[in-house]
């Protein structure tokens, strides 16, 4: 897996920004750091996000749209449990635990299967961070939906 | 010809099997030595279960063999808390049933047919060569020394402070839950090394069962986090700490969510906030240092860290708000009186009273885990020099599981794996460096030769040599005598260790609480088994569903043994019931009857040790269910009632009369004055002189008294069949004849009916 992407892309070397997981992380750095700077906040956020579209391989890419659309489910399932009420709370617990679980553990592969983090995970191939991806998500499932009832 | 043979032992390519084979066998032995060495009990006795709680677990597993899982995990038990009932699948950690139900129905598909009984009472000797391998495993991840796993594998499998809960017939949750302890902390540890989300999950899974087994997984829950946060400060967050914990906590709290008992705990008390909290803290930590990578700018760091550190300091602040206002629950006053070591002698009586929740004395240090209790700052401190992640997890459970078995005796238990692993690494440290043949090139060879004559090189050689304590050390042992020396005695000390565990466990936690047994002058054995004559005659002389009276200590023994209902039990969930039946049991006659009828009470059982010499019994005890009932009827109950104008606890003459009316101090002391010559009856507990006259009992009879009175058990009497009070009725049956009742009539009253 790793060979082919660094193939496939036109990484400079230099560049060791890892690019922010997601779209909640990335807006909170630019809004600080247009204190600082004397760019306009708008160019930053349009420079990062140019960034981010260069440097992340498309796989990164893949999980992070999940990850975002994880996101957004879980607040959804959290404004409806605010609106209405929480009476069935194993549902809305096993819903919203399904959906925290499901990010961490997309994020936890989309770390493992990062270029930078290749020193850190040394007995851990993207193929074996795969396979553990899924079989932590077997599990996660199966608790949620015996939980669920 | 045997150093041949040697060499192409321990050489090459065959090095690695013999060595292989020597571990195995080791570790067999290990095991081996683990059980025997808790079978003293089986021995010398008989099979059977101990104390008291094992009992209900004994009843709920045959429950589960003979009804079936579903049964079980819906089991009513209406034969406790008589008028309550108990949901028992509702309220017990299910992993010790289940685990003991499945090896059992194993076996039986192996056609070894096993009764249930051998099962439970052989469960703890087995799961502790269990727990010696999981030590194994754990300390082989703290070091690379090969004989540091080997240690703490002997350590923990006959260290005394672990036998005490895990003896043969000690059918407890600890069983199987101090090896799912140091498994789970071994998986854990394995999972940060390798930053691998499959050694997380496989944490989670054995933590959700480690949940279902016992209540202390609360230690868990909050060591974990802690070592997460200590790394998290020592400016250690990488990837790998990411990966690992977000893996464990969201697959563990999923899991343990399962069990029923648990439920909705890890969301909602503040016992498990703080797993909850380093959760969210990771989230946060994390996504500044990715966007800290991303942008290296100096303004932006300070500023993301000030970022990371408000939201912290929120979400903090919005904890503390929700457990002011109610939404989580605060600490329970069990783990509450962790902190506030004298809360629960004020508030809560029922957990101070149990003998296990007092505070550690010293000695008892010594005599759990002799040897290891002196290498273990040691191994600490070997810790401290070499600190990866898992030696801090190491220093941070040795420093948390010290204070807890300080504040409580039982937590003893959590202590003794750490002292096992930290003393191991100290002692391979001493193998290590002493035990090699080898010595290391004297110092003196390198350093002429290394220095040509040049004057910069001497030079710089003087300024090293004027500077010591900058300079590298350069030690090692070089004669034979000092190796020799420390070799043998750490070995001697070793097998030192070896006797004192054995002679421990053979003398101090080997005897079954059922029975006791004495000696006789000759030396021979006398066992003294009133317990289960007792039991046994309630369980053939009374009818199927009599309810049975009887202070909460023997509620499971009752329930077990005798097969009757009782009132109350050692699941203390209740406390006003229990205070109930302190109240029934230190008031006067006229009041405990009325609560013994409302509540259904057709036998009364009292433990006395006045004539044996047996100090636990329910005199001794009284107190407590004064202070208990005190709680909850202050008017009614008073515990300065029961001791004289001097404040002495006195049973003799001297004796309050509130002590000498109530219902405990007479169902003991009943009759006991007619196995003496007159007026020298002796209470041989508390070794003074009973009066001349014994109590006198109308409201109940006696019913059986066993061999040596140790358990006597009353028949809550009817009412009188003419409708009179049963004062009047006894004394009329004693042929005390009412004076002067022919002339004098008492104030008429209306009858209104």
């Amino acid at each position: 897996m790793a060979p082919k992407r660094n193939a496939r892309e036109p990484t400079t070397p230099s560049s060791t920004a890892t690019p922010s997981s997601t779209s909640a992380a990335a807006s909170v750095p630019v809004s600080s750091k247009a204190k600082s700077n004397t760019q306009s906040p708008q160019e930053i956020a349009l420079h990062a996000w140019q960034q981010y579209l260069d440097t992340t391989p498309q796989r990164t890419k893949l999980t992070d749209i999940f990850m975002l659309f994880l996101v957004v489910v879980g607040v959804l399932q959290f404004v409806y449990c605010l609106i209405s009420g929480n009476y069935p709370f194993n549902a809305f617990l096993s819903g919203f635990s399904a959906t925290v679980g499901q990010f961490v553990l997309t994020a936890s592969l989309r770390i493992q299967t990062n270029e930078e983090n290749k020193a850190e995970f040394g007995s851990v191939s993207p193929e074996r961070a795969f396979a553990d991806y899924v079989f932590g998500s077997l599990i996660l499932h199966f608790f949620c939906v015996n939980f669920i009832n | 010809m045997t150093g041949t043979t040697a060499d192409s032992l321990f050489k090459g390519s065959t090095a690695r099997n013999t060595r292989g084979l020597l571990r195995i066998t080791i570790l067999c032995l290990v095991a081996a030595a683990a059980i025997a060495s808790r079978l003293f009990s089986v021995i010398r006795f008989e099979s059977i279960i101990h104390e008291f709680d094992p009992w209900f677990n004994f009843r709920a597993t045959k429950y589960l063999v003979t009804h079936g899982f579903y049964d079980f995990w819906d089991w009513f038990d209406d034969r406790t808390w008589h008028p309550l009932g108990r949901v028992t699948g509702g309220t017990l950690y299910p992993g010790l049933m289940v685990t003991s139900g499945a090896i059992y129905h194993a076996l039986r598909a192996l056609t070894i047919p096993v009764d249930i009984r051998n099962i439970c009472v052989l469960l703890a000797p087995g799961f502790s060569g269990l727990t010696a391998f999981a030590t194994y495993l754990f300390t082989n991840e703290m070091s690379t020394s090969p004989s540091a796993g080997l240690l703490a594998a002997i350590f923990m499998g006959i260290a005394p402070g672990y036998i005490s809960r895990s003896v043969a017939g000690s059918y407890d949750n600890e069983a199987i839950a101090i090896f799912l302890l140091v498994f789970t902390f071994f998986l854990w540890i394995k999972a940060l090394k390798n930053g691998s989300a499959f050694w997380g999950a496989l944490c989670a899974l054995s933590y959700g069962y480690m949940v279902s087994a016992w209540g202390g997984y609360v230690f868990i829950t909050n060591l974990i986090p802690l070592h997460v946060f200590v790394l998290i400060l020592m400016g250690r967050f990488g990837p790998r700490l990411y990966v690992s914990y977000c893996t464990w906590y969201a697959l563990g709290t999923l899991a343990s969510m399962q069990i029923p008992f648990v439920g909705f705990l890890p969301i909602r008390s503040s016992e498990h906030m703080s797993a909850l909290g380093i959760f969210g803290l990771l989230q946060l930590v994390g996504a500044v240092e990715f966007v800290r990578s991303a942008v290296p700018s100096k303004q932006f760091k300070s500023l993301a860290i000030g970022f990371g550190l408000t939201v912290f300091a929120i979400a903090f602040a919005g904890l503390v708000l929700l457990t002011v206002t109610g939404v989580i629950a605060p600490w329970t006053g069990r783990f509450y009186s962790l902190w506030d070591t004298g809360y629960a002698k004020i508030h809560i009586p029922i957990i101070a009273s149990v003998s296990e929740h007092q505070p550690t004395a010293w000695p008892a240090f010594f005599f759990d885990l002799n040897l290891l209790i002196w290498l273990f700052p040691a191994g600490v401190y070997l810790c401290f020099l070499k600190l990866n992640d898992e030696q801090v997890f190491v220093v941070v459970y040795a420093i948390l599981a010290s204070y807890f078995s300080g504040v409580m005796v039982r937590l003893m238990l959590t202590l003794t794996p750490i002292v096992c692993v930290a003393a191991a690494l100290a002692a391979s440290q001493i193998l290590d460096t002493y035990l090699t043949i080898k010595s290391p090139e004297e110092p003196g060879n390198i350093a002429p030769t290394d220095a040509s004559s040049s004057k910069k090189a001497t030079k710089q050689e003087v300024k090293q040599e004027g500077i010591r304590a900058m300079r590298e050390p350069f030690v090692g042992i070089y004669t034979h005598f000092s190796k020799y020396s420390v070799v043998g005695a750490l070995s001697v000390y070793l097998l030192v260790f070896v006797l004192h565990c054995t002679w421990v466990t053979s003398n101090a936690y080997s005897s079954p609480s059922v029975v006791l047994a004495s000696r006789m002058p000759d030396g021979s054995q006398h066992i003294i088994d009133d317990y289960r004559e007792a039991y046994q005659w309630l369980r053939q002389n009374t009818p199927e569903d009599a309810k049975i009276m009887s202070w909460w200590d023997y509620g499971y023994q009752i329930g077990g043994m005798a097969d009757r209902p009782t009132l109350v039990d050692n699941n203390t969930w209740n406390n006003t019931h229990i205070a109930t039946v302190g109240k029934a049991m230190s008031s006067k006659e006229e009041v405990s009857y009325p609560i013994m009828r409302q509540h259904e009470v057709d036998y009364v059982l009292v433990v006395f040790g006045g004539l044996l010499g047996y100090s636990g019994d329910d005199i001794n005890k009284f107190l407590w269910m004064v202070r208990i009932a005190e709680g909850i009827w202050p008017d009614e109950v008073k515990e300065r009632n029961f001791f004289t104008d001097r404040g002495e606890y006195r049973v003799d003459d001297g004796a309050t009369q509130t002590m000498k009316d109530s219902l405990m101090y007479k169902m003991s002391y009943y009759n006991y004055n007619s196995l003496f010559p007159p007026g020298q009856a002796q209470d041989r507990v508390r070794g003074v002189r009973m009066p001349e006259v014994g109590p006198v009992l109308n409201t109940v009879e006696e019913a059986f008294t066993s061999e040596n009175w140790i358990i006597r058990i009353y028949k809550v009497k009817d009412l009188d069949n003419v409708g009179r009070d049963h004062a009047s009725a006894a004394s009329f049956e004693r042929g005390n004849k009412k004076k002067k009742t022919t002339k004098r009539r008492g104030p008429k009253v209306l009858r209104t009916e």
